[in-house]
């Protein structure tokens, strides 16, 4: 609520621009950005080059009878969500704990969480990947080659993001008086952090799971190069025989990451109202 | 490890508090509340040494070594060859110049952003397409500029049918470096938007009380408040759009499917090649030179962004 008393002040003394000006902005530039998308959409329902409009790319996309020539296409796309999974998990398992431990335990080490939780942003994954082919020659030795392994490298892409929606929501909680609270009323300490502490952050850790899944199904980079195949790498191949379904799925993977994001804002502005 | 197992770690650590131990003597517990403590950092530490640091020191160092593994400073020196330093230079413009349109683009939507309900529906939906648009657009965006403004583009079939003017008139340049521009631009608004809106919603309402009671117009407000408190977060904003555009990959591969114009499609060339042999060292040396304008680009950013972070306390 603070936000607005504070936006309140250039409002009244016409600093902040006024409606006419913000509408033609927002307008140009929303204008502009939809361009792309919408010729998107237009080129997923063209009919070959003759100029027609036709559904019968969406319609055969999701056609039994297509499911023969769309199998590996439908495997990829497995895939990109069992990484997903997998990513969450490492985030929930490896991250989460790590930083409840930092948190309550070692506050001295919060800088340097979050100095390594940042690296992958300097270290971006085109640089990532040509370190991690030698060690994936090794990770293929033990777990094999299945997609999922490129699960760990993902994890590490996501840290960034993760890390961002955790401590923004674990900034906002006592945990420390929490817990204590609990403590001293007879919980055990699994009690404390299953039904104390993890109520408490579940917005933070949901943004992260839900942001994980949106880069892990947007990502191509690693798993190009790596040679593996996930949505990204599928929709790229299709495209060159089959542009429509490209176009189709590039939507459906957009429209999915925008609704997962538009859920962490619903989110994060419950939340704040329910705190202030 | 599963929830439960950190909570027992957890709750070694907190050995040391005396409520739960008040007749054992401190000192020894404190020594092992401490060790357990330190145990439920290994997993996190152990992922990070192996799938971070390792990568990183790996990517960083075969530069320096040749394909029979002897020390060579040979491919830091390929790093020189004109032909090398020519997709250094492209990467270079290309992102000064998107990073330049994007920040001024985003920094103009924010301004149109400034007095809109942090928690209104405007804000969650922009804040939404931001970050879908931002960041994990990469091979999508490219196909949509492909369907807008490539040879049979929607927009350059209606140019040519309204004006009679064909955009690629002289060959279709979406697939060549000037290609990126478009889509690099695209992303680095969003992507401006996200880091400089909390910048501009810092401003203080009182300074432009005070601006206004001093006798201040608008115009004064601008340069001589906000824009000197502003210039560090925009600044810091413009090297993080340069650090995006530089390392971005998706959006060039998928548009540039042949040749290497610029650094990360130079890797992809040195990493996927099985012709020339020692190519894999190139691509360490590749990498290590990008890391180099990283660190020293996310280096100005951090110095910029805590300046700023001066005026939000």
């Amino acid at each position: 609520m603070s936000r607005a008393s504070k936006l309140a002040g250039p409002v009244r003394l016409g600093l902040a621009p006024g409606n006419v000006t913000r509408w033609i902005i927002l307008g140009v530039v929303a204008i502009v950005f939809a361009i792309p998308l919408l010729s998107l959409l237009e080129f997923s329902l063209r009919d070959g080059f003759t100029g027609d409009y036709t559904v019968i790319h969406w319609t055969g996309l999701f056609d039994p009878e297509n499911a023969r020539p769309y199998r590996q296409l439908f495997q990829a796309i497995g895939n990109s969500f069992v990484l997903a999974a997998v990513a969450v998990g490492i985030v929930l398992v490896v991250l989460l704990p790590t930083m409840l431990l930092v948190h309550m335990s070692f506050p001295k080490l919060r800088r340097v969480l979050e100095f390594i939780c940042i690296i992958p942003i300097t270290v971006p994954a085109i640089v990532l990947v040509v370190g991690l082919a030698p060690v994936y020659s090794v990770v293929v030795r033990i777990f094999g080659s299945g997609t999922w392994t490129l699960a760990f490298a993902y994890g590490i892409l996501v840290l960034p993001y993760a890390y961002r929606a955790i401590q923004s929501n674990l900034d906002g909680v006592p945990v420390v008086t929490l817990s204590e609270a609990a403590r001293s009323l007879g919980a055990s300490w699994p009690v404390v952090v299953w039904r104390v502490l993890l109520p408490n952050l579940r917005r933070g850790v949901l943004a992260a799971a839900f942001i994980t899944v949106a880069v892990v199904l947007g990502e191509f980079t690693l798993a190009s190069l790596l040679n593996r195949r996930n949505l990204q790498t599928a929709i790229l191949q299709v495209s060159q025989s089959d542009p429509w379904v490209a176009a189709i799925l590039a939507l459906l993977a957009l429209a999915f990451a925008f609704v997962l994001l538009l859920v962490i804002g619903r989110l994060g502005t419950v939340g704040n109202r329910s705190t202030s | 490890m599963t929830v439960a197992d950190t909570a027992a770690l957890v709750a070694d650590a907190a050995g040391e508090t005396p409520r739960r131990h008040p007749v054992a003597g401190p000192a020894p517990l404190r020594r092992r509340g401490g060790l357990a403590k330190y145990l439920g950092l290994t997993p996190f530490a152990l992922y990070v040494l192996l799938f971070l640091a390792i990568p990183t020191v790996l990517a960083v160092g075969t530069g320096f070594f040749s394909e029979d593994g002897s020390f060579t400073f040979a491919n830091i020196l390929g790093i020189f060859e004109p032909a090398v330093l020519a997709t250094f230079g492209s990467s270079f413009w290309v992102s000064a110049v998107t990073a330049v349109a994007g920040a001024l683009v985003g920094a103009l939507v924010c301004y149109a952003m400034l007095g809109t309900k942090a928690s209104g529906a405007l804000r969650t939906i922009v804040d939404s397409a931001t970050s879908v648009l931002a960041q994990f657009g990469g091979v999508m965006l490219a196909f949509a500029f492909i369907a807008a403004i490539g040879g049979q583009g929607l927009i350059t079939l209606w140019l040519i049918d309204t004006v009679g003017v064909n955009i690629h008139e002289n060959g279709v340049w979406l697939y060549q470096v000037p290609g990126l521009l478009p889509v690099y631009f695209y992303f680095q608004v969003p992507l401006m938007i996200i880091t400089f809106l909390p910048a501009l919603e810092g401003l203080k309402s009182q300074w432009a009380e005070a601006n206004a009671t001093l006798g201040g117009t608008r115009w004064t407000y601008w340069t001589r408040i906000a824009g000197p408190v502003l210039a560090p977060s925009f600044i810091g904003s413009l090297l993080l759009l340069f650090a995006n555009a530089f390392s971005s990959y998706a959006t060039a591969a998928a548009l540039i499917s042949q040749g290497s114009q610029i650094v990360p499609l130079q890797i992809r060339s040195a990493l996927i090649s099985e012709t020339v042999l020692g190519r894999e060292n190139m691509a360490g040396a590749l990498a290590l030179g990008m890391i180099v304008v990283m660190v020293v680009v996310m280096w100005g950013y951090s110095v910029l962004a805590a300046r700023t972070s001066r005026w939000q306390r």
